[in-house]
């Protein structure tokens, strides 16, 4: 006799995983069908125009040219600078992070703020910055270090440590301070509590940001273009120089190549030491404690990372009011001019317009995809088949957070003008390749806070009679709007400032600010370079006050990583 | 021996601990036992050091401890939840503050195994504490707070977070644990089993201040008022004439208020109160009636198992002098 097992499995209540995993696929189509029309036709039609020599397959070209010498010293280039820049922001950004997460410092929320800025200003206008700094005539211009790798180190350094500071502030805030307490009764010193429990519970957020920051160092484009030229280039500004300059394809596919493979290497790694088991346990609030003596080291290094952050900004402003060796606005009013010799083709405030339009558009874009990406991955898996599905699919968002802009923007360009996919006059161009690039920003923002809604929640309100709608309307909802309403202004700050695949896509008669910035300091003249300055203050200012209103959102989640 | 005067602990507006004294003396285990925001957890933690004492000293054998942070007073804490280190076996954590005193490995591993066999876990030394049952956790956490012999042991609560029967059983096993050791602790609770098991001085706590304190049995035979009483688990209160009335058929002079436990009242033929029986539930140990007493009112009483009583019977009731407490004669705010 054989046992009707189905009989005893309640099916009102469970349905098969099998159902569950299709239903999944079908919710996961339409992002997957947008990236893989977006990101993966491009970058894959990139990496092929590399391999396919006269409509043969042809790897051995590409090979080759991992086995040039420049190849070689562009690669330990980028390896010892992303290296040296993020030990240097983890080391500056601890600090940081405790006095500004666990202290109750006067005016902390402001710093947190002020110490975001920095990663979404754009790179273009750091690298002015830190021209306008170290080069001839700027307050640390006899250093010498304009152009030298230090200066490359210092910009990588001022981007990233706020990501250090977000990530491991937020883990550091809902660290549980009971077993540093039970430390310290068991005899354990300040110092002996740090080392031997608080920083191992902190591991996984410091190796996460760390991966993350060598990730940002080895793809970053403007900063490394602006400072280190010709050069001292890295593998992103490589593929630049080798598609734009030298027209040599298969060098810059083989490259590509090489990037992908260690970004998704690194992606991995970084997953994997993120991964908490589960992620709505050992959450707590804790309130910040009022600030002693002993903790004056940590505060006087915070301080030191401010002033480190601020120096920069303030020659770059301070350079903008700088006309013929007295101060006035001229460089501002010639913002709604073209430059000297006819510069660029178009007034700076009509690229700030672009600017704004394109960072709307982009926005809503990255929401809308984000928003159902972040939901999909956060659900609770009911089998290991449906678990698998949801890692894979969050892998695969996260991919163009490392993935070189540069070839995005270049895919972007020889693939998606031809049918089946035709956008070469499209307006949205611009748009959806910055929507691309801010995505992985928008769904590592939403996914904490969704994951973090114990999923007993939404049980419970099944169980009183709520509609899926209705509970999303209830439970989720309520967590979930100002995180995404964060997350948008996030999106904006980063399409704002993204210039990687922006210096591919925008057409000349209608090019970004950040487009525009470059442009006027590659060309000659004092009024190009003054009027770069004020543009990139405006920009700055721009995306200041845009991570101003996110962070008065007080959305814990943002910058994490 | 640790000695508290007048310590009061402030949240910002709120007093959390409002003027507390309490005496400890070497080799005793004091029960703190207060309902949950009474303030007793707060009072704990200004003892280990980890609140700032707004007034007043606490201080151990005539040293005030004001400017000694936790980790230099000598004072092992055990929390609710046990605390672990997740990610350190559980050797490693009994070890941890051994390891913190630079002590011989040789040694450390010794002691190691010594503690585990004394709560019971010899063999677990490589297991990590997420593999552990509540019960293990709470076990390797007093292993690891006795490791370094201790001056004072602090628990928080050490039993709550588990269920009743292991409850039991640690209490039993942890009261054993504290005497071979003749470890001094303090222990807070709002348990009034979990203190009766454990200690043997008593303080009741309530609205941050300390309402009763003494030896065990005298605070439980003697609650100072109503509110003392209803908490050490007394099922009732009496005032008034129905006080007397139910003190003079125990043969005790009348007093403003009195107590009951759940069996002060007992079927009994050759009894004194006339009663009405309301109700009748078997337990596994004797009958729990609810009666209604002729002139007092409703109250508790039980039956040996097998009388047989059900709903509407008249029956009479004796009094156990052993399980009511005369209350004064107005209600005392403090214990002076």
């Amino acid at each position: 006799m054989s046992l009707d097992t189905t009989a005893l499995v309640p099916r009102a209540v469970t349905r098969p995983p099998n159902r569950r995993v299709v239903g999944l696929l079908l919710l996961a189509a339409g992002p997957v069908l947008v990236l893989g029309l977006l990101f993966v036709l491009p970058v894959t039609g990139m990496v092929a125009e590399g391999f396919v020599v006269d409509g043969r397959f042809a790897p051995g070209a590409v090979l080759e040219v991992l086995a040039r010498p420049r190849v070689h010293r562009v690669a330990w280039f980028t390896v010892w600078t992303s290296g040296v820049a993020t030990a240097l922001a983890v080391v500056l950004g601890l600090p940081a992070a405790y006095a500004l997460h666990r202290l109750a410092l006067p005016g902390r929320a402001a710093v947190r703020a002020a110490l975001l800025v920095p990663f979404v200003l754009p790179t273009v206008v750091v690298g002015v910055a830190f021209r306008q700094l170290l080069g001839e005539g700027g307050p640390l211009g006899s250093l010498g270090l304009d152009g030298t790798p230090f200066a490359i180190v210092c910009g990588l350094v001022f981007f990233n440590v706020a990501v250090v500071v977000r990530t491991v502030g937020v883990a550091w805030e809902a660290l549980d301070p009971r077993p540093g307490q039970a430390a310290a009764a068991l005899g354990a010193s300040p110092s002996q509590v740090l080392r031997t429990v608080t920083l191992p519970a902190l591991r996984p957020a410091i190796v996460g940001a760390a991966s993350i920051v060598f990730l940002f160092c080895a793809t970053a484009f403007g900063i490394v273009l602006t400072l280190g030229g010709v050069r001292h280039a890295t593998v992103e500004t490589e593929i630049y120089l080798l598609t734009t300059t030298v027209f040599d394809l298969q060098a810059a596919a083989a490259l590509s190549v090489l990037q992908i493979v260690v970004v998704v290497g690194l992606l991995a790694l970084a997953a994997r030491l993120r991964a908490v088991p589960d992620p709505t346990a050992h959450r707590t609030a804790t309130p910040a404690r009022p600030v002693r003596r002993g903790d004056t080291p940590v505060v006087v290094a915070t301080l030191l990372v401010l002033a480190a952050m601020l120096v920069p900004i303030l020659t770059l402003v301070v350079g903008s009011l700088r006309v013929d060796g007295g101060w006035g606005l001229a460089n501002y009013r010639a913002l709604s001019g073209t430059g000297d010799d006819q510069a660029l083709l178009v007034p700076v405030t009509s690229a700030l317009a672009t600017s704004l339009r394109t960072a709307v558009d982009a926005t809503w874009m990255a929401l809308l995809v984000g928003v159902v990406v972040a939901a999909i991955v956060t659900r609770r898996s009911h089998s290991v088949a449906e678990r698998r599905v949801r890692s894979t699919l969050d892998g695969f968002f996260m991919l163009p957070l490392g993935v070189s802009a540069v070839t995005l923007g270049f895919g972007f360009l020889i693939t998606l003008d031809q049918p089946p996919v035709d956008l070469r006059d499209s307006p949205f161009l611009v748009p959806m390749a910055q929507a691309l690039v801010a995505l992985p920003l928008v769904v590592r923002t939403l996914t904490p806070v969704l994951g973090g809604i114990d999923d007993r929640q939404r049980q419970a309100a099944a169980s009183l009679g709520a509609s899926p709608w209705r509970t999303l309307l209830t439970v989720d909802l309520p967590v979930a709007w100002k995180p995404t309403l964060a997350a948008g202004g996030f999106a904006f700050a980063a399409s704002l400032g993204e210039f990687g695949a922006t210096s591919f896509l925008a057409r000349d008669d209608s090019p970004t600010l950040p487009v525009v910035i470059f442009r006027l300091i590659g060309h000659p003249g004092a009024m190009n370079f003054g009027m770069a300055l004020a543009a990139s203050v405006v920009l700055a200012a721009t995306t200041a006050v845009v991570m101003l209103a996110v962070e008065r959102l007080r959305v814990p989640g943002v910058g994490a990583f | 021996m640790l000695n508290l005067t007048d310590v009061t602990v402030s949240y910002g507006e709120t007093t959390a601990v409002d003027d507390v004294s309490l005496d400890l003396a070497t080799g005793q285990v004091l029960a703190v036992l207060g309902p949950s925001g009474c303030g007793k957890s707060t009072l704990l933690r200004a003892v280990a050091g980890l609140e700032p004492v707004a007034s007043g000293s606490i201080a151990w054998d005539g040293t005030d401890l004001a400017g000694t942070p936790t980790h230099k007073r000598g004072f092992a804490l055990m929390f609710q939840d046990g605390q672990l280190f997740a990610h350190l076996t559980v050797a490693r954590n009994v070890a941890y503050a051994l390891r913190l005193r630079r002590t011989p490995s040789a040694r450390t591993a010794a002691r190691v195994g010594e503690l585990l066999e004394l709560v019971g876990l010899a063999g677990y030394d490589d297991r990590l504490p997420g593999t552990l049952s509540g019960g293990e956790r709470q076990r390797v956490a007093l292993a690891r707070a006795l490791a370094v012999e201790p001056r004072l042991i602090l628990l928080d609560e050490p039993l709550s977070a588990l269920d009743t029967n292991l409850r039991e059983r640690l209490a039993g096993d942890l009261r054993t644990i504290l005497r071979a050791a003749g470890t001094t602790a303090l222990l807070v609770t709002h348990d009034h089993e979990e203190a009766f098991a454990l200690a043997d001085r008593l303080a009741v706590m309530r609205d941050g201040r300390v309402v009763q304190s003494g030896a065990i049995d005298e605070v439980w035979r003697e609650p100072v008022d109503e509110a003392t009483a209803l908490f050490l688990g007394y099922a009732r209160v009496v005032r008034g004439d129905a006080a007397s009335r139910v003190l003079a058929a125990a043969g005790m002079p009348p007093a403003y208020a009195v107590a009951l436990r759940r069996s002060a009242l007992v079927l009994d033929e050759a009894g004194t109160l006339a009663a009405r029986v309301e109700s009748a539930r078997v337990t596994p140990e004797q009958v729990r009636l609810v009666v209604e007493v002729d002139g007092i009112g409703v109250l508790d009483a039980v039956a040996p198992l097998g009388s047989r009583v059900s709903p509407g019977d008249e029956a009479t009731l004796r009094v156990d002098v052993t399980r009511l407490a005369a209350l004064p004669l107005t209600p005392i705010r403090s214990a002076p």
